[in-house]
């Protein structure tokens, strides 16, 4: 029977040399839907990619893809795993028609209508060169690659990564397209939280290589408040509160970002005896900056993949 | 149909928010009519370029509040609305807008005879007197 994860980690750890790269990692992803998996450069994130297809070893801890071992990952398995790295690969010197019969070569299952459509979709000809490409193009050709041997999952490492506003559409829009069949899943990473929020369903949160988040995109943002505490004088000092994740004070205020904002948060900042208090929702952009900027608390984290 | 649901991202606003919000609003002045049929899911999902699980997510809100009924083999249509928030609920969920008009009004130095004209003629343009009478 098949899991409802495609994919585990328990405790996947990485060090290089003495740097921690990935700390005790337990990710899981749920099959069907989109997930996004979020963090600063230099996060971890490409890292974890790799150990998720066996391209590298993990110091320690481990986990399962599509109910395989990822230290022990075969052909059969990697044909049905698509993989779209962050520098796209392929020759200058062939055509988008070479590329596509070139790489079809190493998949039994391969479906040219897939290719045609995304080639299509992103505006390229089966004539043209790839080294005349533009870098948008370039992405719906390697995309069109990845996703023409229809597979069960599709990871992108940052898929988005310097294409135009048109490129990045085409993305978003066969990312959609992918996702119609209820199998299918894909994680990918990303920076452009725009297009992140039209088509996640779950997300991730990577910070220094530990996961700080990982729950359905609307509970992640659902659970994030942002509290305004206005003071005739200087504001009092701040007890412990629960979820908080950011402080920020001035002379007469202080605002708050905290997770999981319930009647017990709302005691504590009562008790402060404010002269004004306004709980907000947040922007998305703004509850990511909160979990990653330089006043986070560390100590909170929210993890909850449950099937929507 | 033309809804004329217009998304934006990066808002405090969740996606599935804003698109119940318009669709409330288009049935509450009447752009959207009694037994109107609504986009597909997927047409919607696909016109707006979202994950077709949020335009579901909007939809069942919409449902719940018994705003929209889906017709097995026939799609998604408006029904006779009934009212969903108290007017404890309705009067806390108003207020925060009043306030940012009341706001907005002083830091341009309007009077306040002014925005209560610009507010009354503005309501004429809605037929809100009409449409509240039609409602009893």
């Amino acid at each position: 029977m098949k899991s409802e994860y495609v994919i585990r980690t328990h405790g996947l750890t990485r060090y290089f040399g003495a740097n921690r790269a990935v700390y005790e990692l337990d990710l899981k992803v749920p099959r069907g839907g989109i997930f996004a998996f979020l963090g600063r450069n230099g996060s971890g994130k490409s890292t974890v990619i790799r150990m998720l297809l066996g391209l590298l070893e993990a110091t320690r801890g481990g986990g399962e893809i599509l109910d395989c071992d990822i230290s022990a990952l075969g052909p059969e398995m990697r044909a049905r795993i698509g993989y779209l790295t962050e520098e796209h690969q392929v020759y200058g010197w062939m055509s988008v028609r070479e590329c596509e019969e070139f790489q079809s070569k190493f998949y039994p299952k391969w479906n040219e209508n897939i290719f045609r459509g995304v080639v299509q979709h992103f505006g390229l000809k089966a004539e043209a060169k790839v080294k005349n490409l533009s870098r948008g193009e370039r992405a719906g050709l390697c995309l069109g690659l990845t996703l023409a041997p229809d597979p069960e999952l599709l990871i992108l490492d940052d898929p988005a990564l310097g294409l135009d506003p048109v490129a990045r559409r085409s993305l978003v829009e066969s990312m959609i397209q992918l996702t119609r069949r209820s199998d299918r899943t894909i994680f990918f990473s990303t920076h452009q939280l725009d297009d992140m929020e039209r088509v996640a369903d779950y997300v991730a949160v990577l910070d220094q290589g530990v996961l700080r988040a990982c729950c359905p995109l609307d509970l992640f943002r659902d659970s994030v408040r942002q509290v305004q505490l206005r003071f005739s004088s200087n504001p009092p000092a701040l007890p412990e509160i629960p979820g908080l994740i950011q402080a920020v004070r001035t002379d007469t205020a202080i605002r708050i970002v905290c997770v999981n904002y319930d009647e017990k948060v709302n005691e504590v900042l009562q008790s402060l005896k404010p002269d004004e208090m306004e709980i907000s929702e947040i922007r998305l952009e703004d509850a990511l900056i909160s979990y990653l900027g330089r006043h986070g608390e560390k100590s909170f984290v929210l993890s909850e993949t449950a099937q929507p | 149909m033309n809804l004329n649901i217009s998304i934006s991202t990066g808002s405090s606003t969740p996606i599935y928010r804003q698109i119940t919000d318009q669709v409330r609003h288009a049935v509450a002045t009447g752009r959207l009519a009694v037994d109107e049929q609504l986009p597909s899911v997927r047409a919607l999902a696909e016109e707006l370029v979202l994950n077709p699980n949020t335009v579901a997510r909007a939809y069942a809100d919409l449902a719940r509040e018994g705003l929209i009924e889906s017709r097995p083999g026939r799609g998604v249509f408006v029904v006779r609305k009934r009212r969903v928030f108290s007017r404890e609920e309705g009067r806390r969920r108003l207020e925060p807008l009043i306030d940012a008009l009341i706001g907005e009004a002083m830091a341009m130095d309007f009077t306040p005879g002014q925005l209560v004209e610009t507010f009354e003629s503005k309501m004429r343009d809605w037929k809100y007197e009409e449409w509240s009478s039609s409602k009893r």
